[in-house]
């Protein structure tokens, strides 16, 4: 198990809060957390980053607690996307991704490689030399998913590597979802677990090994996505009228409402 | 997007510096060739030339290296905050110190009334001493108001930094209420920011300063990028935030304090240096900051040149010069920038 939660709970605000969440993550695959607003996923994820502090439980990175990992040591294995990005100086796009490069001490034609790599990955080679801040919110999105991207680029000797994304396909259109599909899968095959929110409960039956489906910062369900995404769940979670077929070019779950 | 080589920037830069210190060694009320300060053998021969000799060594010179080193420090402080902040219009001042320095000069003035000029520390007169005081109090309320368990805000050390200062400029006009009109007067010239009291005593302080930022700063370049994309995207890069925030509002608090002990006020440097660098070589830090120190030593020793010489014999406060062109520019750089029409800017 990569990424491991054991009885987490924490204060979001006085009305609601994250309460014994318990799931793992194991290596070489993709955990899916779905639910409605305001269910807790975002905050679920800063509390697991560090940003939120947890009133109980743990989060283990390698069998290894969080906070007892050298935090540059831990930025060699865990990259965090989160949902808005807020740069707002005129770095070139290459410069944005060579920032994920800051915790290694990899040589500038080596970065430079992997820079192009990561670029390569999320369908952005062409805006190499564009300054970000006058890119398209999608572009945006993608040229920070190579970011962090280019962070886990290499396998690392001090342990697994991990990715997690908020909401990575919110500003992105049909084709570019699929390259989501496409790059959790290029981390995945590489032994990386991924842990990533996702509004799109269909993309999230595609690329998820597992969904974690919260409401009201409880876990409602837990289990592959054939598991979890049942109509009878769905209906009581999202508050929806929905039924579940089978998508015919995947044959996974598709919802339709 | 307008940026010029890097490479050609420095070199301009790089150039410029020693041409502008030759520049302000020869204008002034005398126009002195500045290599008299190496030809020993014609000073020794000619009382003129001697007295010349000593105008260069004893007042031209300490000033134009106070002049550079000041304005370099303010300068690379200016795009240290202006990261830290991650707001391109942020400024050393922002923190409190500026504003501290000068209640606390106030304050000794009309206290301490006394003895001024009678005892001095270093070259430093109790005025000076105040102001190190002042403005050490200030950045500690600003540190203290914006911090809590879970860290230090940086919106809250702005916001307390703009209510820290509004404290201290009541202070300074309390005091220059109580005042006569010869310490109002003192108050008044000591605010505007004026290099004219350049002594070795002094430059020798703001060139510890220097060697300070020399040794410190580059090594927060990297982080000072990655806070750019957001405070949590730089911890998840690896960069210890907090440790890191705290040593730049330190240093910047001393060299700003020490800079306005030694000189003064000099307003707008830190704010326009490093936003036109910016423009010009882009954000990255480990160009913008040393960039920014040598553009900020040229502007602040041409600022002088002008301000000894516009209305010769007598000669402008420095700071003056800075605030009347830099007040300008800021005004035009808010207009240009999104910040009016993009409120979550902050």
């Amino acid at each position: 198990m990569i990424l491991e939660l054991r009885n987490l709970s924490a204060l979001i605000s006085s009305q609601i809060s994250l309460r014994n969440i318990e799931f793992a993550v194991d290596a070489g695959k993709t955990t899916i957390i779905i639910g409605p607003n305001g269910a807790g996923k975002t905050s679920l994820l800063r509390a697991i980053c560090g940003d939120l502090p947890l009133s109980s439980g743990q989060v283990l990175l390698n069998s290894k607690a969080l906070d007892d990992w050298p935090v540059n040591k831990r930025a060699t294995l865990l990259a965090i996307l989160p949902q808005r990005s807020t740069l707002e100086f005129p770095f070139t796009v290459e410069e944005v991704v060579t920032m994920g490069r800051i915790p290694h001490s990899t040589s500038n034609q080596r970065n430079r490689e992997i820079v192009g790599e990561a670029l390569d990955l999320v369908d952005c080679q062409h805006l190499q030399h564009r300054s970000f801040i006058n890119l398209s919110g999608g572009e945006k999105q993608r040229v920070q998913l190579a970011r962090v991207a280019a962070q886990i680029w290499e396998p690392s000797a001090s342990g697994e590597r991990c990715l997690i994304l908020d909401e990575p396909s919110a500003s992105l259109d049909l084709a570019h979802q699929e390259m989501i599909v496409t790059m959790l899968r290029h981390f995945n095959e590489q032994g990386a677990a991924s842990l990533v929110v996702l509004h799109d409960l269909n993309l999230a039956a595609k690329c998820g090994d597992a969904i974690v489906m919260l409401k009201q910062g409880r876990v409602a369900a837990l289990g592959t996505p054939e598991e979890v995404l049942k109509e009878d769940c769905l209906n009581a979670v999202f508050d929806i009228r929905s039924r579940v077929i089978e998508n015919p070019l995947s044959n996974k779950p598709m919802v339709v409402t | 997007m307008g940026r010029v080589g890097v490479r050609k920037v420095m070199t301009v830069l790089l150039v410029s510096v020693p041409a502008v210190i030759l520049l302000y060694l020869a204008l002034g009320p005398t126009v002195i060739s500045p290599l008299l300060l190496f030809n020993s053998s014609a000073t020794a021969a000619d009382p003129m030339l001697a007295r010349d000799a000593l105008i260069l060594s004893a007042i031209r010179l300490p000033r134009v290296l106070m002049a550079g080193l000041v304005g370099a420090s303010l300068a690379c402080c200016g795009a240290a905050m202006q990261g830290l902040f991650r707001n391109p219009l942020a400024d050393p001042s922002l923190i409190g110190v500026s504003s501290g320095a000068s209640a606390g000069a106030s304050f000794s003035i009309v206290i301490g009334a006394g003895w001024i000029d009678s005892s001095a520390i270093l070259g430093l007169s109790v005025v000076s001493l105040g102001a190190v005081v002042g403005a050490i109090i200030a950045v500690f309320l600003v540190y203290r108001l914006a911090t809590n368990r879970y860290g230090t805000s940086v919106v809250t050390m702005l916001l307390s930094g703009v209510a820290i200062g509004a404290v201290a400029s009541a202070l300074n006009s309390l005091f220059s209420y109580f005042a006569d009109s010869d310490m109002l007067r003192r108050i008044s010239i000591w605010q505007m920011g004026n290099l004219d009291g350049a002594t070795w005593e002094r430059v020798f302080l703001i060139f510890v300063v220097a060697l300070i930022l020399c040794w410190r700063l580059p090594q927060h370049c990297r982080a000072l990028n990655a806070f750019l994309l957001g405070e949590s995207e730089a911890r998840y890069l690896g960069i210890r935030v907090e440790r890191v925030k705290k040593e730049l509002v330190l240093i910047t608090a001393l060299a700003v304090g020490i800079g306005v002990v030694v000189c003064g006020n000099i307003a707008f440097v830190g704010l326009v240096v490093p936003h036109i660098l910016r423009s010009l070589i882009g954000p990255d830090h480990r160009t913008l900051i040393p960039a920014s120190a040598l553009a900020g030593a040229i502007l602040l020793i041409v600022a002088d040149i002008v301000a000894r010489t516009v209305i010769a014999p007598a000669e402008l406060p420095a700071g003056i010069l800075t605030s009347l062109v830099g007040a300008p520019v800021f005004f035009f750089l808010l207009v240009k920038s999104k910040v009016l029409n993009n409120p979550e800017r902050l």
